[in-house]
């Protein structure tokens, strides 16, 4: 007798297994370790963290392991292991103002209050493979603590060239508690962004360069480095530093050609991603800049420029597991579309006969 | 136990939030409660809303039972009572009688269910508008002015265009006379099951954050027009292992000349009738 | 000093919300919560419970059954105080305020509307008020010792605005039987 899909429990276990030997591969190769990863595949643990939304490099580079290098899968791993983790509290607003900045670059000026400083970046090398090239460790000098770094956008908003963003005491919107909730703030759409997929983000701000969003957008300041984190807990009522995380933001320039109430000035799009990851805030600063179209008076008409579109699209947790949901099966739901599909036909032929 | 885990998972915060909106939503029947849902240890769209609305419901003496298609032995389906068999610690069991909840996707069981059983739903899109109408802003005030003609019109064009209503699954509901639903993707031959049922009907929708809920004993119609009426359909056949006429069937191909058959897609209710 | 909640809080809010959910899906059907230790005098143990089970920080409360209590609350759950207006949770134990004065939701986010505990002297079934609505096959009998005068009247008047409404758990000791925005009442059957 014809027997249907069954055995379900073994093929999930065999499937288990087949999965585990290919995350080991040879085993005649050294394992690699978590520390290794953390250490020497760090922008691939920065990405993990960024979308896993959890600021911790040794579970990002636990998940990324355990993921087989895949960042998407890894990322998603985080994310649910950070959501058993009990809030403890809230911080304060961080001070980008005040990173120990191991990167700060503008492209609007070319020297300013604190200097230019390149750090780490792939920018200026040659894209070529280095075969057989060892991996060298150089040694780094200790770069002097640096002087006052104010940020670009302040240096203009001085000068009454840069719209300020109205400051707020309002309590900021939280993604991970409420979801996503139409109109979006402005801090609701950059929480959004943090965590959202770099790939799509890219192309989104990308498509703002493009004619998809009338974009002019200048990098006033890409910064990257570590911030102070601090809690005020409410036993002790005064703020306390509990540690530093990394982080890279981006401050775009864009002109603005004003309107009946606001002068022709500069307007900001607006980057901040955990780890170090200047790719991705640059997008978000592009698509943030894109998303404030409304409140500028300028008209939508670009997908960059549609919150809804975006900030439901940009979670690779939320899109890679619909997407791959359709393998899932959907005996009940074809076999009504069969049915349907065959009553259809029966109504056609016998219309056609008529 | 030692999980290193909660029980059922989540945090206790977490299902406090979850339980609140779903007390909103047996308080509104068919309205959808925006809620921070979280990520799960399983995937966006294999049942994220269904697992944290079961998450937050199930205590240490509860029996679950998990279906997908109608099926208990389907890898989905496994997968989820493995999950809470391991983080909750409770019976599972196949059969819907003995079940105190009911996780399901895409199909409601077909033996009639019982005061106080609740009956969890995946849904995947939970706006039954989303395609006539995609922004979630402007489907949230079709909803509060209960503006419902897009849908109608859209079910009239099928009619005008094809001779019948052309959904065959996720067909929209009324739900006690106000709120327009999606019943998850199930087909329409289930329906009518929803309609003054003795169970307490909850819907979790984790991608798109939203929990919805019809209580027992509510008024559930499906959409149709007094000269088309709502027609629930099944392939016309009996079953090939219990010869029920009267459940949702199963087409599988047996061979490659078009051979196929005929079974229940309701696992339990078909094991059920080849037992007596 | 502060003494315990629930003396297994995981559970015993789950089973606090479960009997909830059970009362709210079938208005006017009793049910008994477990009881919590230690509460102030004021607060009647139906009440506190569902306060443990369900109120945090993201639900600010109003209560009127005095400042053991709120301590009490404060302490087990953070729920902020708040005024009746702003409240997600109100409990009455003494004079009923306007229910006009509660908040209803929107339209819209009609789930805003707030829930009411109300303490009432006792509950039985099967006789007393007819209930109708979701949740009630044909009618219920709901009787009520101590519900407020006019309450019934004051709750019908909230009907026309749904879906906006508020949602009421009537607690008697341990007991609780639930009234949401959807049940329609008339006094005698």
């Amino acid at each position: 007798m014809y027997v249907s899909v069954k055995g379900g429990e073994q093929a999930i276990d065999a499937a288990h297994t087949w999965q585990a030997a290919l995350r080991r591969g040879d085993a005649a190769v050294p394992e690699v370790s978590i520390t290794q990863l953390r250490e020497q595949l760090g922008l691939a643990v920065d990405r993990v963290m960024a979308e896993g939304a959890c600021a911790d490099p040794e579970l990002a580079a636990q998940a990324l392991k355990q993921a087989r290098g895949d960042t998407t899968e890894a990322a998603f791993l985080l994310r649910a292991y950070r959501n058993t983790l009990p809030r403890l509290g809230a911080s304060l607003p961080m001070d980008t103002g005040a990173m120990r900045v191991e990167r700060r670059i503008s492209a609007t000026y070319k020297d300013l209050p604190g200097g230019q400083v390149l750090g780490p970046t792939f920018d200026y090398t040659h894209r070529l493979l280095e075969f057989a090239a060892p991996i060298a460790a150089p040694p780094v000098e200790a770069t002097e603590p640096a002087a006052a770094m104010p940020r670009v956008s302040d240096v203009l908003a001085r000068e009454g060239l840069m719209a300020r963003d109205a400051p707020s005491d309002a309590e900021p919107a939280d993604i991970t508690r409420d979801g996503l909730r139409f109109p979006a703030d402005r801090s609701l759409r950059l929480q959004a962004m943090a965590r959202g997929d770099e790939g799509f983000l890219l192309a989104m701000g990308y498509s703002t360069q493009r004619g998809y969003g009338n974009a002019h957008p200048f990098v006033g300041e890409i910064r990257i480095g570590a911030v102070s984190v601090e809690i005020v807990p409410p036993e002790l009522g005064f703020a306390i530093d509990i540690g530093e995380i990394t982080v890279s933001e981006c401050q775009m320039v864009n002109q603005f050609a004003g309107n009946a109430e606001a002068p022709p000035q500069f307007t900001r799009g607006y980057g901040l991603v955990v780890g170090r990851n200047e790719r991705k805030a640059m997008a978000v600063a592009l698509v943030d800049r894109a998303q404030r179209a409304p409140e500028l008076g300028e008209d939508v008409k670009a997908p960059a420029q549609d919150a809804e579109f975006v900030l439901y699209h940009c979670d690779n947790v939320e899109s890679t597991g619909f997407v791959e949901h359709l393998k899932l099966p959907h005996y009940v739901d074809f076999q009504s579309e069969l049915e349907k599909l065959r009553s259809l036909r029966a109504r056609w032929e016998a219309e056609r006969a008529s | 136990m030692t999980t290193g885990y909660n029980f059922a998972y989540l945090d206790e915060a977490t299902k406090r939030m979850i339980r609140r909106a779903l007390l909103k939503a047996i308080a509104v029947p068919g309205h959808q409660v925006p809620f921070g849902a979280r990520e799960m240890p399983l995937p966006y769209g294999w049942g994220t809303g269904g697992i944290q609305v079961t998450a937050s419901v199930i205590g240490s003496d509860d029996r679950l039972k998990v279906i997908d298609q109608g099926a208990d032995d389907t890898t989905n389906a496994i997968s989820i009572r493995r999950f809470f068999a391991r983080v909750a610690g409770v019976e599972t069991t196949e059969s819907t009688t003995e079940a105190t909840i009911i996780q399901t996707r895409h199909r409601i069981p077909e033996t009639p269910l019982r005061e106080d059983q609740v009956l969890v739903y995946q849904v995947p899109m939970p706006e039954p508008l989303f395609k006539l109408e995609p922004r979630v802003r402007e489907s949230t005030k079709l909803h509060a002015l209960a503006e419902y003609g897009l849908m109608q019109v859209k079910l009239y064009e099928d009619i005008a265009k094809q001779g019948e209503v052309a959904t065959s699954y996720n067909h929209p509901v009324i739900v006690d006379g106000r709120y327009l639903m999606s019943p998850s993707p199930i087909p329409a031959f289930d329906n009518p099951k929803m309609d003054m049922n003795p169970a307490i009907q909850l819907f979790g929708a984790g991608r798109e954050k939203r929990i919805y809920a019809v209580p027992p004993y509510t008024r559930v119609e499906s959409l149709d027009f007094e000269d088309h009426p709502f027609r629930p359909i099944r392939a016309p056949h009996a079953c090939a292992l219990c010869r029920s006429t009267e459940s949702y069937l199963d087409e599988l191909i047996t061979d490659d000349r078009g051979g196929r058959r005929f079974i229940c897609s309701d696992t339990d209710y078909c094991a059920q009738r080849q037992r007596t | 000093m502060i003494a315990p909640g629930f003396a297994d809080p995981g559970m015993d809010s789950q089973a606090c919300f479960r009997a909830l959910l059970t009362a709210m899906s079938y208005p006017g059907r009793i049910v008994a919560l477990p009881s919590p230790t230690g509460m102030p005098s004021g607060l009647p143990p139906a009440m506190a419970a569902l306060v443990l089970a369900l109120c945090d920080e993201q639900t600010p409360l109003w209560q009127d059954a005095g400042d053991d209590a709120a301590a009490w609350i404060a302490f087990h759950t953070g729920a902020p105080a708040a005024s009746l207006e702003a409240a997600r949770f109100v409990m009455v134990t003494a004079a009923l305020p306007s229910l006009g004065a509660l908040c209803a939701g929107t339209d819209e986010e009609p789930q805003d509307g707030a829930t009411l505990l109300l303490q009432v002297a006792a509950l039985s079934e099967g006789a007393g008020w007819v209930l109708q609505g979701p949740g009630i096959k044909d009618a219920a009998r709901l009787r009520v010792d101590g519900a407020p005068d006019g309450f019934v009247a004051a709750r019908a008047a909230l009907a026309p605005i749904f879906p906006r409404g508020i949602d009421i758990v009537l607690c008697a000791g341990d007991r609780i039987a639930a009234l949401p925005r959807t049940t329609r009442i008339a006094e005698s059957g």
